[in-house]
């Protein structure tokens, strides 16, 4: 914030990772129905883009709503390093029990940075490819939602 | 609503100091962002205006009218110059891509007449960005 101005600021991190959308609560032929080719057993993967926006005050002396030097790290400790060159579905116990959609894995991400101590966090918004991008900005912007 | 999007692209330097801090603080806080001599962007601005079309010309506004504002407010100030030194509204702020952003916002707001501001987006890289936008209920916009 900036005298009534509200800023925030997105910094864009890459990983590559494989996953298989598959749920045990349903039949094969309801896998292949609702999962297509998405549900191949061995897996397949994708150059993922996890868009990380942060907001709050700007500090006058940094000019900075949070140092990159802060966000940076503790992103690439919280998400890339777990996830980057994995496969979601065996290497991150989350996706033991869901499906890595990336529905899930944006919930999943935003769990693990909420408590960003230098800034809060707005969204987290993912790039599956360039054609399919989802985005979650926490359960109290999805109740309000609901509330409508 | 609409919401109508321009774009414009400057490319500038500039390096982050505080004179309120230490060789050494300068250093740890800003990194390689502190070089003395500084370092340059191609930055990328996204200007976005939310409005009705008006029924008789099917327009938030007219975009040559806003690619003339962008011009004259933004590209004339900071295109191809240092904004530590010759950009007078950066003066004293680190130039960050935040400050950046909400400098951009105060030179358009007051000139943006038809349709109201609503988001200015500063790329440093394809990888970073600011977004400025009016403050809910704050006083950053005309509402």
């Amino acid at each position: 914030m900036i005298g009534g101005l509200k800023v925030s600021l997105t910094r864009r991190y890459h990983l590559a990772a494989s996953h298989r959308l598959y749920s045990p609560a349903f039949s094969a032929e309801e896998n292949k129905r609702l999962y297509g080719k998405c549900g191949n057993p061995y897996g397949h993967g994708h150059n993922y883009i996890v868009e990380v926006t942060i907001t709050g005050p700007v500090d006058e002396e940094t000019g900075m709503v949070a140092n990159l030097g802060a966000l940076d790290p503790f992103v690439e400790r919280a998400v890339i390093e777990p996830f980057d060159h994995r496969y979601l579905n065996e290497e991150i116990a989350e996706f033991r029990e869901s499906v890595p959609t990336t529905e899930n894995i944006c919930r999943e991400v935003y769990r693990r940075l909420k408590d960003f101590p230098a800034a809060g966090l707005e969204k987290v918004r993912i790039e599956e490819t360039s054609n399919n991008s989802f985005e979650f900005a926490g359960e109290q912007e999805s109740a309000r939602d609901a509330a409508r | 609503m609409i919401r109508v999007t321009r774009k414009l692209e400057f490319s500038a330097a500039h390096f982050y100091h505080n004179p309120n801090f230490s060789a050494e603080e300068n250093r740890r806080i800003f990194g390689k962002c502190n070089n003395p001599h500084g370092h340059g962007h191609n930055y990328v601005l996204e200007v976005t205006v939310a409005g009705e079309p008006d029924p008789a010309t099917g327009m938030v506004l007219d975009l040559k009218e806003l690619k003339d504002i962008l011009q004259r407010e933004v590209a004339d100030r900071m295109d191809h110059r240092h904004l530590n030194y010759e950009v007078p509204e950066l003066a004293g702020k680190i130039p960050t891509c935040e400050n950046i952003a909400a400098v951009i916002w105060r030179l358009l707001e007051p000139k943006i007449t038809k349709g109201r501001l609503d988001r200015v987006r500063v790329y440093e890289s394809a990888d970073l960005f600011a977004d400025c936008t009016a403050e809910p209920n704050g006083a950053g916009g005309r509402g």
